[in-house]
């Protein structure tokens, strides 16, 4: 089974620093994969570099087996890789359906306006949001503001998902709810590399986990090993807490 | 989509008819400023484009206008017939918006308004020293059109709504198509219109083409009527301002709104030059400040209900209290 996206050693360097360093993993079809990493590890970047935002400065990254890596935005959300952002990004005074409307009529691959409407109109009732459809996208709330990004994003009916933080800000109740959401988007056949501080979702979710700390990917495993590697509590908490905390464990 | 309402194109075409019929029912100075309305409303309307549903404020109107009237005029120097002139004009100001704009659209904000009025200097500069062409700073002479003084303003006046008709429908159709739908995305969010799949630089390439074709022809019709151009008169800095003034006074990116803010300015500025000769730039100005500070969204944005009905409302909460 071929990858559907795949990196070799995709590097981003912006000046001097080298915000993604030598990266490379694959994505196969159909699954959810976690990348986790401190703050300021380059995970965005490393989102930014797949989807065109920062054309990588080495490497290759393959979508479906093809070449994309000197793709732009607009060229990869076509293709069926399309993202959220972290910081959501809605166009304010329109309404929330003309939102996911944009995406499925730039994005998609629709026959007409009207049916760009009725598409987008599907994906609304899908992320649970059919009620506010004629409101305007400014006067959402932030957990229906990270839905309609979905919205956004699925109308383009992706191959490939990334989800950068869709979960930040949001409470346990509403968590809950977008977990819900994401496990029905893997559902339609969606392949998701998902970008998550917290662990619930990564534990609960995802088959694999990525882990990046100054750019580089430094272990790669099921979630439940990655939780007690040594290497990745040592990128999160420093060497002297990850020896404490080895010994606690050996000793309980 | 909510079904789009005709009203605007109905009240466009009385308008237009309106102006028609100047010659015929008034006197000279009267069909002078009709021409001039025109003028500007075709302007606004090409600036509506790039600088009302894409949310690029661009500077570049007099840099058009400018190559516009020279073109045109170095066309019919050159024996070519007046008409062909001016669409040659449009032509050629829309071949330069096109290479200049994969240029300057990369840039955003505050920059690209900086990049924009660049663009109006630098054609001033380049078309008065480069003498042997254009004539440098003493200008060109430019065939007259012919007839009599009557005749030549009823027909530049039926070219110029000629023009405003087509960057109106421009506009219509900006406004109902892909197109325009792709640059209110830009406008709002051009990251998030990226990510959507919208080929942001060829779109705003095509709204900066579609902007300068009308005020390309406009200037060339223009150097027909007068009969003489100089760098300083065509590359006016001052034009490049006030087009957008208008736009946004009537309501940048609604279609009657350049319009509406058109006629406005130019009638406001026909009386305060003729009441205060001295004083109409500093009036102008304030009607700027005010515009910015009370009328962000224009004239046609404004709230008219709750203005008829603000007395009565008040009113019947003063007696509420009482």
């Amino acid at each position: 089974m071929t990858a559907i996206l795949e990196l070799q050693n995709v590097s981003r360097a912006f000046g001097g620093i080298k915000a993604v360093n030598d990266v490379s993993f694959k994505l196969e079809k159909g699954e959810i994969v976690a990348l986790i990493g401190p703050n300021g590890a380059g995970k965005t970047t490393l989102v930014n570099a797949i989807t065109g935002v920062h054309t990588p400065t080495a490497g290759k990254v393959l979508f479906e087996g093809g070449d994309v890596t000197k793709q732009k935005p607009f060229q990869a959300a076509r293709r069926g890789l399309a993202r959220t952002f972290q910081i959501v990004q809605p166009f304010p005074k329109m309404t929330v359906l003309e939102n996911v409307a944009a995406s499925a009529l730039f994005g998609g691959h629709p026959e007409s306006l009207a049916e760009a409407h009725e598409h987008a109109a599907r994906e609304l009732d899908f992320v649970g949001l059919g009620h506010v459809a004629q409101s305007p996208a400014a006067s959402l709330t932030l957990p229906n503001r990270k839905r309609l990004e979905l919205a956004k994003s699925l109308a383009m009916s992706p191959k490939v998902l990334l989800l950068d933080e869709v979960n930040a800000g949001l409470n346990a109740t509403e968590i809950d709810g977008a977990l819900d959401l994401i496990r029905r988007i893997a559902a339609r056949g969606v392949s998701i590399l998902i970008i998550e501080h917290l662990m619930k979702v990564v534990l609960s979710l995802s088959s694999r986990v990525l882990v990046l700390h100054h750019g580089e990917l430094i272990a790669e495993g099921p979630p439940q090993e990655m939780v007690h590697d040594r290497k990745v509590i040592e990128a999160y908490l420093g060497p002297k807490f990850a020896e404490r905390f080895q010994k606690e464990m050996a000793g309980a | 989509m909510a079904k789009k309402s005709p009203w605007p194109l109905i009240a466009m075409a009385l308008w237009l008819a309106a102006l028609a019929l100047t010659p015929v029912l008034l006197g000279n100075y009267e069909v002078r400023i009709a021409i001039s309305i025109a003028m500007f409303t075709a302007l606004a309307l090409s600036w509506n484009i790039i600088g009302g549903f894409t949310g690029y404020p661009s500077f570049s109107t007099a840099a058009f206008y400018g190559i516009g009237c020279y073109v045109g005029a170095l066309a019919q120097r050159s024996g070519v017939p007046a008409a062909l002139a001016w669409l040659a004009a449009a032509a050629f100001v829309g071949g330069v918006s096109f290479v200049l704009g994969a240029i300057v659209l990369r840039l955003k904000g505050h920059y690209f308004a900086i990049g924009s009025i660049a663009l109006v200097d630098i054609s001033r500069l380049v078309v008065s020293s480069w003498g042997e062409v254009t004539g440098g700073g003493n200008g060109l002479n430019v065939p007259l059109l012919q007839g009599r003084p009557p005749e030549v303003s009823a027909l530049v006046l039926y070219v110029m709504l000629g023009i405003v008709a087509a960057a109106f429908l421009a506009n219509v159709i900006t406004d109902r198509s892909r197109l325009g739908f792709g640059l209110r995305c830009i406008e709002q969010n051009e990251d998030a219109a990226d990510m959507v799949g919208i080929d942001t630089t060829r779109y705003k390439i095509a709204a900066y083409v579609l902007s300068a074709v009308f005020p390309g022809a406009v200037g060339a019709v223009y150097a027909s009527w007068v009969g003489y151009i100089d760098p300083t008169d065509s590359f006016d800095i001052v034009m490049t301002v006030q087009v957008p003034v208008m736009a946004m006074l009537g309501g940048a990116g609604t279609l009657l709104g350049p319009v509406v803010g058109a006629v406005a300015f130019t009638l406001l500025e026909e009386v305060f030059w003729a009441n205060f000769l001295e004083w109409n730039r500093a009036i102008m100005g304030a009607i700027v400040v005010a515009l910015i500070f009370f009328l962000p969204g224009g004239i046609l944005k404004l709230d008219w209900r709750a203005i008829l009905y603000r007395r009565p409302r008040r009113n019947a909460a003063e007696r509420k209290a009482g």
